[in-house]
C-alpha cells in the first residue's frame, strides 16, 4: 500500500486544482466587469443544449465569458472531486458513493417532483453521477492526515455550493447570490492553497525551524492582514455585483472632493452625467460610500500589510523563504493598489478590473499561507521547546531541568 | 366613388363627435445644457458586421434647436377611477443591428408586447423591472430566426428595462401604463398625446438621462375641445 508521506504527485495534482481554481476566479471576474453573468439565460443547460455540446459557432459576446465560465467550473469540481477521493486515500470510497447515491437520488426525485426547478435536479444529478464515479476509481494510498482530509472534504463540499449558487444566481435574477459566489470563490481558492501547500515538502520541513519562535505580534499583525483583506473582497464583490459601475469616477479625489456632497441633487446631477454604453443603474449615495469605504480600506489594508510584512522580515529571518514571501505579499498588495487606482483611471476596464480581482484573490492567499506557516510553527515550537523554557514565559515551571537545554 | 364620399361624411362625424368628448395635448420638448457625450458601442465582431458606420449610445438625441427626442410623456395624474380597455393591437419591439429599436416606447397594462429578431445572431430577452414594481423579472434565449415572444406586464412601470447581456449594450425602455394616453417624442422634441377625453391633468415628461431618478416634470393641462398644448423646457442641473 503506498504510503501517505511523500506522495509527489498528490501535491502536483493539489497545485494544478488550485492554479485551475485561480483561472476560473478571472473567468468569473470577466463574466462580471463585462457584465454578462445573464448572458446564458438557462442553466445547466445552454441555450437549450446539454453545455458540453453547446456549439462554438455561439459562443458570440457574453455567451463567451459565461459559458467558458461554466466549462471551466465543471473541470474544476472534477478536479475537486478527485483530490477529496485522493486525499482521503482508501477510506473515501464508501462516503464518496453514499453522497454520490444520494445527490442522483435527489436530482431524480426534484426532477420528478418538482419540474419547474429542472436546472437543479439535473445538475445533482450530474454531479452526483461524478462523485459515484470518482468513489468507483480504485485508489489504493492510506488517507492523508486527519486535518488534510477534512480540508479536502470542505473543498468538496464548496465546489458543489459554488456550482449550485453559480447556477442560481443565473436563475433567480438574484445580484445578491452573486456577491456570495464571488465571495467564496476567494475562500475556496485559499482553501485549495493551503491544501497544496499542506501537501508540500516545505511543509513537511516547517519542523526542521521549530526553534524559530513566532512572536504574538507576527501572528496577530498576519491575521488583522488577512481579515482586512477578506473585508475589501467583500467590499469589491458587493461593488461590482450592483452593476452600477463606477460610482465614483475620479482618483485621488472623489468628485473632485475629498468626500463628495451626497444629497439627492447632486446624485441627480451626477447621474446626468453619467453615459455608459452598458447604461448602468443611477448610482445611489449607498454606492458611492460603498466605493469610498474601500478606498479607505485599502489604506488600512497596505498599512496592515506593510507592518506584518516588516514584523515578518525582521523576526522570522531565519526562514529565508518566509521572508522572501512577505516581500512578495507586499509587491502584491501595492500592485494590488495601483490596479484599484487603474481599474477607476480606465474606467473600469474589463481586463484591468479583472487583473485586480486576481490580484485580491492572490493577496488573500498569500495571506492564508503565511499566517497557516507561522501558526504551524508556533504550534511546533511551543510543543517541541523544553518546559524550563516555558516557564519562562509563565506557563509552566520545572526549575530541576537546565534552562540551557536549548 | 359615391360609396366613397359616404365613407368621408361618415368619418367627419365620427371625427366632430370626437372633438367634442376629446382632444389631442401636443407640445415640445426642448433641452437646454451641454448634453455628455454619447459613445461608441464596443460591437463585437458578429453585431459589428451588420452596421455599415460605428453605431454610438443613443441617450440625448438633440435636434439643432435643442429638441429632445426619446422623452416619454404622459398622463400621470386625472383618471384615476377610470378604466380603459387593453388596446386589441399589440406594441413591437425588434432587435436589429443588435440594438432594439423602438429605443423608448409605451405599452397600456396587458397589452401585448411582440419582441422579435431580425438579426443573424442570438439574443437573450432580460426583462428587468425595477424592484417592487410588480412585474416579474424573466430571461429567455431568442436564437436566430427564431419566432417572435409575446410579453404582457402586469403593473404600470416608467421604464422597464428590456436588455441584452450577450451584448450588454443592447437596452431599450418601456413605458408601461395603466391607460392609452402617452407619446414619445420624436427627432424634432414633438409629442401628441391623442383622443384624451376633456378635462384636468398633470402631464409628466422624463427623459432616461435628463431623469435618471425616473422622476419627471410636471405640468398641468386642461383639455378641451381643442385639445391642450404644454411645452417642456427641461434644463440640465
Ligand atoms: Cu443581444
Amino acid at each position: 500500500m503506498a504510503r501517505f508521506e511523500n506522495n509527489l504527485w498528490l501535491h502536483r495534482f493539489a497545485v494544478v486544482t488550485a492554479l485551475a481554481t485561480l483561472g476560473l476566479i478571472g473567468i468569473g471576474g470577466l463574466v462580471t466587469s463585462h457584465g454578462v453573468g445573464m448572458a446564458v439565460p438557462d442553466w445547466p443547460t445552454t441555450y437549450g443544449y446539454n453545455m458540453f455540446f453547446f456549439p462554438i459557432s455561439e459562443w458570440v459576446g457574453g455567451v463567451f465569458y459565461e459559458h467558458t465560465h461554466r466549462l471551466w467550473a465543471s473541470t474544476v469540481g472534477l478536479l475537486v472531486v478527485a483530490l477529496t477521493r485522493w486525499l482521503g486515500g482508501n477510506t473515501s470510497r464508501r462516503p464518496l458513493a453514499v453522497v454520490g447515491i444520494a445527490e442522483i437520488a435527489a436530482g431524480m426525485c426534484v426532477l420528478a417532483l418538482w419540474p419547474h426547478f429542472k436546472g437543479m435536479g439535473f445538475f445533482l444529478t450530474g454531479i452526483g453521477g461524478v462523485v459515484l464515479l470518482a468513489a468507483m476509481v480504485p485508489v489504493k494510498n492510506q488517507p492523508a492526515n486527519r486535518a488534510l482530509v477534512n480540508l479536502g472534504w470542505l473543498a468538496f463540499v464548496l465546489v458543489q455550493l459554488q456550482g449550485l449558487l453559480g447556477g442560481l444566481r443565473v436563475v433567480l435574477f438574484k445580484d445578491q447570490i452573486g456577491i456570495v459566489h464571488g465571495m467564496i470563490a476567494q475562500l475556496f481558492l485559499l482553501l485549495l492553497c493551503l491544501i497544496a501547500f499542506a501537501t508540500s515538502q516545505t511543509w513537511k520541513r516547517l519542523e526542521e525551524w521549530k526553534d524559530v519562535r513566532v512572536s504574538k505580534a507576527v501572528r496577530s499583525g498576519l491575521s488583522i492582514s488577512l481579515v482586512l483583506i477578506f473585508l475589501q473582497l467583500v467590499l469589491g464583490a458587493t461593488m461590482r455585483h450592483q452593476h452600477a459601475g463606477l460610482a465614483v469616477p475620479d482618483f485621488p479625489l472623489a468628485y473632485g472632493k475629498v468626500w463628495p456632497p451626497l444629497d439627492d441633487v447632486s446624485l441627480e446631477r451626477i447621474n446626468q452625467q453619467r453615459v455608459d454604453s452598458r447604461d448602468f443603474k443611477p448610482i445611489t449615495a449607498f454606492q458611492i460610500v460603498l466605493h469610498l469605504a474601500h478606498r479607505i480600506g485599502a489604506s488600512a489594508t497596505v498599512v496592515a500589510v506593510a507592518l506584518a510584512v516588516w514584523r515578518v522580515r525582521r523576526e522570522m529571518n531565519p526562514i529565508p523563504w518566509l521572508a522572501r514571501m512577505a516581500s512578495l505579499w507586499l509587491c502584491v498588495i501595492l500592485c494590488q493598489a495601483a490596479l484599484g487606482a487603474a481599474t477607476v483611471w480606465s474606467n473600469k476596464a474589463a481586463d484591468i478590473t479583472t487583473v485586480h480581482v486576481i490580484a485580491g484573490a492572490i493577496s488573500l492567499v498569500l495571506a492564508g499561507v503565511l499566517l497557516a506557516v507561522t501558526l504551524r510553527l508556533h504550534v511546533l515550537h511551543e510543543s517541541g521547546v523544553p518546559l524550563v523554557q516555558r516557564s519562562a514565559l509563565g506557563k509552566l515551571s520545572m526549575p530541576s531541568q537546565p534552562a540551557s537545554a536549548v | 366613388m359615391k360609396m366613397k364620399q359616404h365613407m368621408l361624411i361618415v368619418a367627419a362625424l365620427v371625427g366632430a363627435v370626437q372633438i367634442a368628448t376629446a382632444g389631442d395635448i401636443t407640445g415640445k420638448i426642448t433641452f437646454k445644457g451641454a448634453p455628455a457625450p454619447e459613445q461608441e458601442l464596443p460591437l463585437d465582431p458578429g453585431c459589428g458586421k451588420l452596421h455599415s458606420t460605428k453605431p454610438k449610445t443613443r441617450f440625448y438625441v438633440l435636434g439643432a434647436g435643442g429638441e429632445l427626442a426619446d422623452v416619454f410623456v404622459y398622463i400621470k395624474d386625472g383618471l384615476t377611477g377610470k378604466t380603459f380597455e387593453v388596446p386589441a393591437a399589440g406594441a413591437e419591439l425588434d432587435q436589429r443591428g443588435c440594438e432594439y429599436l423602438p429605443y423608448v416606447s409605451g405599452l397600456q397594462v396587458k397589452q401585448k408586447l411582440s419582441v422579435k429578431n431580425s438579426d443573424p445572431v442570438l439574443h437573450n430577452l432580460h426583462v428587468s423591472p425595477g424592484a417592487g414594481s410588480g412585474n416579474k423579472e424573466s430571461n429567455k434565449a431568442q436564437m436566430t430566426g427564431s419566432k417572435a415572444m409575446d410579453y404582457t406586464f402586469d403593473s404600470p412601470e416608467v421604464f422597464l428595462k428590456f436588455k441584452c447581456d450577450v451584448h450588454p449594450w443592447m437596452f431599450a425602455y418601456v413605458g408601461v401604463l395603466e391607460h392609452p394616453f402617452y407619446a414619445v417624442t420624436g427627432k424634432d422634441g414633438t409629442f401628441a398625446i391623442k383622443n384624451v377625453p376633456a378635462g384636468k391633468y398633470t402631464v409628466e415628461a422624463v427623459h432616461r438621462k435628463t431623469h435618471p431618478s425616473g422622476k419627471g416634470e410636471s405640468k398641468e393641462a386642461t383639455v378641451g375641445a381643442a385639445g391642450a398644448k404644454v411645452d417642456f423646457v427641461i434644463e440640465k442641473k
